[in-house]
């Protein structure tokens, strides 16, 4: 999209209003999945897989439907029967696969049944009614045995052309990319360390669990209600897996306690809507916190092989990664991504990766902030710190002289457009907290982080009213501040107060499309698409205001909320506010209104630098993080203090990744930790107050300069923390999380 | 002409060239004649890809202009989070 209206002064954005759905969320007002009922409403319950892959062989549900309180009981029956393809039905197929059990349960917590009753106790009891008859069969949960030859097979025929001939059928997709010759440029190393990493899957951990309400007749036509990060989406894979028309599936998202990519695909909205549409009444489901950690996605855990070349002088002479994923029983490991991401920061002569998709008896992977990049970072920015170490060099140093910028050919190929790391980097030297001295038995750690960004498909309406103010029509979920961030920037085109512009995210049957609120797309793409909304609603201003004072339009500008004559010859009026020109725009031509629908392709990669200081304690290996400082590019931070909140809220998910949070299998198959006691996400008093740095180099792709900051901010933390941990402890730390366990072994390890 | 840089891993699909040189105004037109150079290339095609002109990643768009002497790289489409 070629912009021509590049703007870099401002009067509304960069300035930190009040947040506008506060009150709403402190008093309890605001409506989130699990608020809302309906006259006549079921609740409805799940009956989950106790095996990890058993074979299906009888759902017995009599004893269930003779209960008086039970109104309906669905199973894979009851959907639609999509057949499997490639593309986007074969991940139709893979999500129905998920929703709904078919010949097989493949995961400890899979669904395989529901109830509808009149109660949530009546629909939890009745499900204990349903007699399911099991063929357990052997599974597989780690990543690396999943790949061995001797592993169960848990789809056949679900590898693509990209899976090189002999792989494991568990093995689904691969990827392979660089550029130059990896082994002359480690022939020219002074130094090349090569290293395995490895990190367990993670819950995004989103407060509000997954939450809905769905009304279907036998007419097709349907509601739903639901926490989602995509109403369309939902929309779009109900009705498939329900065989309705989308467009008589109207959805509506409510607030949304987090989702950070956990949230961008369904689970239990067409159960709920499959059940409706048996008992002819609304059904809410609302799951418990372990059916969440059960059978919603956990990112990918990840099994990781890197080496690396250096010259005495700091320079990288060549790199290499491997790095498999697995998703769960489905498609889907960002193996690609990670691999994409690893080496991104650097500006490379010679570089290979490698991504494997590997599939495993475990929940379908959803993504989590930057999927992939991660666990990328951690083992690529370990090996860079233990390479510092050995040459005795400054890790900012070394990072500055590899650093990529524009022009650069990136490790997964085209020449980067004008990017910021060179300037977090500088950042990072020039802070604080990089000269501060460490006290004994504490250890500092650097790393850089890189991910791609996103614009996808996006409609946004903008309607002004009779007395000047606004309503703004958005379609992405409000999940980081946005409602904010689009407030500021139709007040900046308008010329109207922030507090005068009513932020909304409409229903899918009000507004054009939206993709899902991911890929840290939504300031960027939603907000081009506000600024261009407004943009046209202010040519239509421009219009009256040339009518009454009868002047050709081009003679008409907008400045600071009014039109005013352009030019010497276009005549002596005085500013014409917008408030007069809509008091009676029904009578001058009609309502007034702005619209704009595209797929914005201009989203810039961004990068970040995070800086942690960390102390260990000998004696119980727990580590506390004393310090952290996160340094990254928005291109422009719109609302500054909601950009601060996504650095800091990747920090973090990051400190909770590195340490404490893991997904715990037994021998069985079945998943350990599915509370939040077992489960351990930080807590406040785990944090230290966590210091941030916006840097702002603007995005060539967006009228304001915008970068998403969304999920660059997860990227860096995993190897950051490590670094310091590994820094304080004197052992290098190849595993995560850095459980007190587990540095207490490498402790002893190392004597 | 346009050069098209693809991803290391689809080499065995055009008989090891990883350069392909097609005729293409837009991204969606540079997608057919990569088919038509080279058929394998579907299989990757419908499984996603974007594409990158002189550095700006195009994520899905079939309708953006390609420059004559663009620097053009097949990427796997991206996802997010």
């Amino acid at each position: 999209m070629a912009l021509d209206d590049r703007k870099s002064d401002f009067t509304f954005v960069g300035t930190r209003p009040n947040r506008p759905d506060g009150l709403d969320k402190v008093t309890g007002r605001a409506k989130f999945g699990a608020d809302i009922s309906a006259p006549g409403m079921l609740h409805g319950a799940v009956l989950r897989s106790p095996h990890a892959h058993a074979r299906i062989v009888k759902i017995d549900a009599s004893k269930a439907e003779a209960h008086k309180d039970v109104k309906a009981i669905v199973t894979r029956a009851d959907f639609a029967d999509v057949p499997f393809r490639p593309g986007l039905e074969g991940e139709f197929y893979n999500v129905l696969e998920n929703v709904m059990a078919g010949e097989k349960a493949l995961y400890d917590g899979h669904a395989v049944a529901a109830v509808a009753a009149t109660s949530a106790l009546a629909a939890r009891d009745a499900l204990k009614l349903i007699e399911v008859e099991y063929e357990v069969l052997p599974h597989v949960t780690d990543v690396d045995k999943a790949m061995t030859p001797d592993a169960p097979v848990i789809r056949e025929g679900a590898a693509d052309y990209s899976v090189p001939e002999g792989m494991h059928p568990n093995v689904v997709r691969y990827h392979e990319s660089g550029h130059g010759d990896v082994e002359a440029g480690f022939a020219d190393a002074d130094l090349v360390i090569e290293d395995s990493f490895v990190t367990e899957a993670t819950h995004q951990g989103y407060i509000e669990p997954h939450a809905c309400l769905g009304m279907l007749g036998n007419d097709g036509k349907g509601e739903l209600w639901c926490t989602t990060q995509g109403h369309w989406i939902a929309q779009k894979t109900c009705a498939a897996l329900l065989g309705i028309e989308t467009s008589q599936l109207r959805v509506t998202a409510s607030e949304i306690g987090g989702g950070f990519g956990g949230k961008t695909t369904v689970f239990i909205e067409p159960v709920a809507l499959a059940l409706s549409r048996k008992a002819n009444r609304p059904v809410k489901v609302v799951m418990t916190r372990s059916e969440v950690f059960r059978a919603t996605g956990p990112t990918s855990s990840a099994s990781m092989d890197v080496k690396i070349g250096m010259k005495k002088d700091g320079t990288i002479s060549a790199a290499q990664g491997v790095f498999r994923l697995q998703g769960g029983a489905f498609p889907g490991a960002p193996g690609d991504m990670t691999a994409m991401c690893a080496f991104a920061p650097y500006n490379l002569n010679n570089v290979k990766q490698i991504g494997y998709d590997v599939m495993s008896n475990r929940p379908k992977q959803a993504a989590y902030r930057a999927p992939g990049a991660p666990m990328g970072a951690f083992a690529v920015e370990s090996v860079i710190d233990e390479l510092c170490n050995k040459l005795g060099l400054d890790p900012v140093d070394v990072r500055l002289k590899n650093a990529a910028h524009e022009g650069t050919k990136a490790s997964y190929g085209p020449t980067y457009e004008r990017i910021g790391l060179v300037e977090t980097l500088e950042a990072a030297k020039a802070h604080p907290h990089y000269a501060a001295p460490l006290k004994p038995g504490q250890g500092r750690g650097i790393s850089c982080g890189f991910w791609f960004n996103h614009g996808g498909e996006t409609s946004v309406s903008l309607a002004l009213s009779e007395d000047g103010s606004a309503q703004l029509m958005v379609g992405t979920p409000d999940i980081g501040g946005s409602r904010a961030s689009m407030a500021l920037m139709a007040a900046e085109v308008l010329g109207i107060a922030y507090e005068n512009i009513r932020v909304t995210v409409a229903d899918t049957a009000t507004l054009g499309y939206n993709d899902v609120s991911h890929g840290s797309r939504v300031t960027y793409a939603s907000g081009l698409a506000t600024i261009k909304a407004a943009k046209h609603a202010v040519e239509k201003l421009c219009e009256r205001a040339a009518a009454k004072w009868g002047i050709p339009v081009d003679a008409v500008k907008w400045e600071n909320g009014c039109a005013v004559p352009s030019g010497p010859n276009a005549g002596d009026f005085d500013p014409m506010p917008l408030a007069d020109i809509t008091a009676d725009m029904g009578s001058t031509g009609g309502p007034i209104s702005g619209h704009f629908e595209a797929t914005p392709e201009g989203a810039g990669v961004s990068f970040g630098t995070h800086i942690v200081d960390a102390e260990v304690d000998p004696e119980t290996g727990k580590t506390s993080v004393t310090r952290y400082t996160v340094i990254q590019d928005a291109g422009k931070a719109i609302h500054p203090t909601y950009v601060e909140g996504q650095f800091q809220g990747g920090a973090a998910q990051g400190i909770g990744w590195a340490l404490n949070e893991e997904y715990v299998y037994g021998e069985d198959g079945r998943l350990q930790n599915s509370i939040f006691l077992d489960y351990r996400i930080p807590v406040a008093s785990d944090l230290p107050m966590i210091d941030t740095v916006i840097v702002e180099v603007p995005n060539p792709g967006h009228p304001f300069g915008v970068r998403g900051v969304g999920e660059t901010g997860i990227v860096p933390p995993l190897a950051a923390i490590a670094n310091a941990v590994s820094n304080a402890a004197g052992v290098r730390m190849k595993q995560l999380p850095m459980s007190p366990p587990r540095i207490l072994a490498a402790l002893k390890d190392n004597g | 002409m346009v050069e098209v840089h693809l991803w290391s891993g689809l080499r065995s699909l055009t008989g090891g060239h990883h350069v392909v040189e097609v005729e293409a105004k837009t991204t969606g037109e540079l997608l057919v004649a990569l088919v038509q150079a080279h058929p394998q290339l579907q299989a990757p095609i419908d499984a996603g890809v974007s594409i990158a002109i002189n550095g700006r990643v195009i994520a899905t768009g079939l309708t953006e202009p390609i420059p004559e002497g663009s620097e053009i790289y097949l990427m796997q489409r991206l996802r997010g989070g």
